[in-house]
């Protein structure tokens, strides 16, 4: 059972404990209508499994691939994503929101 | 984020202490205040108004723009009373998220093959509950009508911080209630934290439609601000 935010950090420690890398993806800042409240999680492995969600499902995807880059370089990012946001990002939210999501390793 | 401090925010989480993880975004610096280190804080007015809030978020001081991971704990109810209600109470609460334990101490009633995955205490609330360790994260509901039992857990309920305290029973039952609460010291002030009859009104009948709205209920009070707008 994952209903919390909270028991997904529990899920990235077993993870990191089992020798894999991960990263946690945290939406820190939303504008708008937004799907996931600040201090959503989204945790991933170097594989690209993920558990969790930052969006509902609008940039899960993008910020998977992200966070595998994250995990090599072992460099924190802050990610952007929003309707006026196109340029940057192939992927953006339906409804008009806008959030940010900072992705950081476990070292 | 540092294995040992995510770590430590896990083993804060499980012993139910409260926990606040300081992230400087620029920099991705990060540390750990602990409930009981908040006061000491040189951050402690923000980091105490995130913990009341129980909500993460990003506040702008003098070392920069920092994110507040605020971690409080998960929310437990304590049902009194293992009745047909608390059958369904039990996977609807774990499904949300919530913990959930049932004290009652008709063995009749609190036996291991009607509640089989659910901790269950088949003693009388003035036995398990000093155990059980109730706080202002703890959700007290009442489900037996039976004063014997309801009543010496709603004494303890009303006399802890928890964050709300529901009780099965029409108005008639809870009247009744309330004057046995009165005469045993009880101000109105304290009578009024009960929600009586317990539960949002969805028109609930079967069993689980009660369970539904009592944990709507419980939702409500920890989501809504006390006028009823979103927090």
């Amino acid at each position: 059972m994952l209903a919390s935010d909270d028991d997904l950090l529990k899920q990235a420690e077993d993870w990191r404990r089992a020798g894999r890398d991960v990263a946690i993806a945290t939406v820190v800042e939303t504008w708008g209508s937004a799907p996931r409240p600040v201090g959503s999680h989204l945790i991933i492995d170097a594989e690209g499994n993920f558990m969790g969600s930052v969006s509902g499902g609008c940039v899960e995807g993008a910020v998977v691939t992200e966070a595998i880059d994250v995990i090599e370089s072992g460099a924190p990012k802050l990610l952007e994503f929003g309707v006026a946001n196109e340029t940057a990002w192939q992927v953006g939210l339906s409804c008009g929101g806008r959030i940010s999501v900072y992705v950081e390793k476990v070292a | 984020m540092d294995l040992s401090l995510l770590s430590k925010l896990n083993e804060e989480r499980a012993a139910r202490r409260a926990a606040v993880l300081v992230t400087d975004i620029a920099s991705g610096k990060q540390r750990l205040v602990l409930e009981a280190d908040i006061a000491a804080d040189p951050l402690a007015v923000m980091l105490s108004d995130a913990l009341r809030m129980g909500k993460s978020g990003v506040v702008e001081t003098p070392e920069g723009k920092l994110f507040l991971t605020v971690q409080a704990p998960i929310v437990r109810i304590i049902a009194i009373g293992a009745v047909h209600i608390s059958q369904a109470l039990v996977p609807m609460a774990q499904q949300l998220g919530f913990d959930i334990v049932i004290v009652d101490p008709r063995t009749a009633f609190a036996s291991p093959e009607r509640f089989p995955k659910v901790e269950l205490h088949a003693e009388w609330p003035d036995v398990a509950l000093p155990n059980l360790g109730v706080d202002r994260y703890t959700a007290f509901v009442m489900l037996t009508h039976d004063p014997k039992i309801d009543d010496p857990a709603l004494h303890i309920a009303l006399k802890s911080s928890s964050f709300y305290i529901g009780a099965l029973g029409s108005r008639k039952t809870h009247a009744t209630r309330v004057e046995r609460l009165k005469e045993a010291g009880f101000s109105d002030e304290d009578i009024a934290r009960i929600h009586a009859p317990i539960g949002l009104n969805i028109g609930g009948i079967s069993p689980a439609e009660v369970a539904l709205s009592i944990l709507a209920q419980i939702t409500a009070k920890l989501r809504l601000k006390p006028d009823g707008t979103r927090a």
